[in-house]
């Protein structure tokens, strides 16, 4: 507060903006591709979707999206000064995204007990529809849990420097910079449950 | 940009409370409650709700949770300048493949 030290929120905002749509096209490509294989596979997809978890993929939801409310409402405690406040609803999005990461390991393991995995001989046998189902579910969703792992990183992070006053009312650009992280990843996610968990 | 900083620091009420957010979250739940609603429904009740509904909650947390609706055009216009390449590509694959 000096009045020395450089700062453009603005510029710090798009310039992660920028970054997010680059993460965008990425998801955007492989949302394409699945649009092509569903076109060309329709009964395979929805053979394939039936074979997901939808209550799984529907608690997962209600975690992501919980837990973005509690990370724009750790910026909003931030900027009132409420420094406990902010800190509680950082590790309730912590715990959230743990959360969603031990329900997507139960739903993966039982996928691959029943030898649904990349690569799996069992997979080679089912006809080619749904071996593109299989591959763009591991995939994009495997993306997404990647995207889940660093966000939380990031937000771990940010938990230590709204406890040490890194972040605090007059200073909190990170903390909104890694939330639109956060929320990305949740915007993701509410694509990819229509599009696997409810395509039966 | 230390004036925005110091205009932050000094009206810290201009930013949005948490009601909003809750409220915002609250719709988020009921939209995909009618998501799966639809999902039951049958196939075509369960595309047009993956074509409407789904867009619109996304469109909700880019508003409010990413603070779209509190930044200037520019954001706006990187946003809907990427969507809209995506479209172009979703649209030229598609104009190919559907008429094969």
């Amino acid at each position: 507060m000096s009045g020395h030290v450089h700062r453009d929120d603005l510029g710090s905002r798009l310039g992660m903006w920028l970054f997010l749509v680059t993460e965008m096209v990425l998801f955007g490509g492989l949302f394409i591709g699945y649009s092509y294989m569903r076109h060309r596979y329709p009964a395979e997809f929805h053979h394939g979707g039936g074979e997901l978890n939808a209550t799984l993929g529907i608690i997962n939801t209600i975690v992501l999206l919980t837990s973005s409310l509690t990370v724009v409402l750790a910026i909003v405690a931030v900027q009132r000064a409420e420094k406990k406040r902010a800190i509680a609803l950082l590790w309730t999005t912590l715990a959230l995204g743990c959360t969603f990461l031990v329900i997507k390991g139960f739903e993966w393991s039982a996928k691959f007990h029943h030898g649904l995995y990349p690569n799996a001989p069992h997979l080679a046998t089912l006809p080619p529809g749904e071996q593109v189902f299989f591959g763009l579910y591991f995939t994009m969703t495997g993306l997404h849990g990647l995207h889940v792992i660093v966000g939380l990183s990031v937000l771990g992070v940010l938990l230590h420097w709204v406890a040490t006053d890194r972040i605090r009312q007059d200073r909190y650009i990170h903390l909104e910079n890694g939330g639109l992280y956060w929320h990305l990843v949740d915007v993701i996610w509410i694509f990819l449950l229509p599009l696997f968990y409810l395509a039966a | 940009m230390s004036e925005h900083s110091a205009h932050t620091a000094e009206h810290p009420v201009a930013h949005p409370g948490y009601g909003t957010f809750i409220g915002v979250w609250v719709l988020l739940l009921l939209l995909t409650a009618g998501l799966v609603s639809l999902s039951h429904l049958g196939q075509t009740a369960a595309v047009w709700g993956l074509l409407i509904l789904t867009p619109l909650k996304a469109s909700l947390v880019f508003y409010y949770f990413m603070h779209l609706k509190y930044e200037g055009p520019l954001f706006k216009i990187v946003l809907l300048v990427t969507l809209g390449t995506l479209l172009i590509f979703f649209a030229l694959l598609f104009s190919d493949v559907a008429f094969r």
